[in-house]
């Protein structure tokens, strides 16, 4: 009973994503010109974003937190949170791009949102280097805090408002049909939320594995 | 079924039947291939990180 309070989450997301990859390859799809079976991407590739999406707002969450209570704990989930984020965007990034590839017929576009994209992942990667900069843990968690609640701004920005404001060829975008009514059927409906679940609690289960090492690491020094 | 063809050509639309997709790998039951290739891959994947947790576990419980 224990076991299931502590780590069913952690086998609910395994299971999710195993009912992803089987349905995924084995459901049914609509059948549309361009993208024929890459459609399946959608479990892939959007979840990605979508999970990205959720741990990056725990992480601001966790610096606006550090900032009210200067409590360190909160800095290294904030810190443990945006690391697995920009994982996540990463992949996002590089299924996006094959499947690009294979339905644009180049790697990438210059397109505001796969722009708004990289642009993103660079504050995320420059927060990063900010951390590794500072040496002095108190100073480290305020000032990488600050700049959390930026680059999540900009994230906004970037990734949901700007490209919104110009044509694009990115599917969701500027009238595209982009996966909802018209592409998207109940079919994929099934598949599609139970995976976003499924990928955010796995990536989260990456996250405490990540705080629980740093603690252990500090605690051994 | 002519009626049909010339019913979808007149909306614009490409017949279903003409759009390419991995029919064939799941008529010769050769998806069910990719799909165990993915399990396995993604069962080690899921063994590791347990590894990690056990082993993190044990540190923290010490």
């Amino acid at each position: 009973m224990n076991w299931i309070k502590q780590h069913g989450w952690k086998a609910l997301g395994v299971f999710l994503v195993i009912h992803t990859l089987v349905e995924g390859f084995l459901g049914p799809v609509p059948r549309l010109n361009i993208l024929h079976e890459t459609i399946r991407n959608l479990y892939f590739h959007v979840t990605m974003w979508f999970a990205m999406m959720a741990i990056l707002t725990v992480s601001l969450i966790k610096s606006l937190s550090y900032l009210n209570q200067f409590n360190l704990e909160q800095d290294r989930w904030a810190a443990a949170s945006a690391k697995v984020g920009i994982l996540l965007g990463v992949l996002g990034v590089i299924t996006g791009s094959v499947w690009a590839r294979f339905t644009w017929g180049d790697w990438w576009a210059n397109d505001p949102k796969l722009n708004g994209a990289a642009i993103t992942l660079l504050f995320y990667f420059a927060y990063q280097l900010l951390r590794s900069s500072i040496d002095d843990e108190a100073k480290r968690a305020r000032v990488s805090a600050i700049y959390n609640i930026f680059a999540y701004v900009m994230l906004v920005v970037f990734l949901m408002i700007m490209p919104r404001m110009y044509p694009s060829l990115h599917p969701g975008q500027s009238g595209n049909p982009g996966f909802n009514q018209y592409d998207l059927d109940n079919n994929m409906r099934r598949v599609f939320y139970p995976a976003i679940i499924g990928w955010i609690l796995l990536a989260w289960w990456m996250v405490t594995l990540e705080v629980r090492t740093r603690k252990a690491e500090t605690n051994l020094i | 079924m002519a009626s049909l063809s010339a019913f979808s050509i007149a909306l614009g639309q490409t017949p279903a039947a003409e759009i390419e997709m991995a029919d064939a790998l799941h008529q010769n039951g050769k998806i069910y291939v990719v799909v165990a290739v993915v399990l396995i891959i993604f069962a080690g994947l899921v063994w590791y990180m347990i590894g990690i947790d056990r082993r993190l576990r044990r540190i923290e419980n010490k």
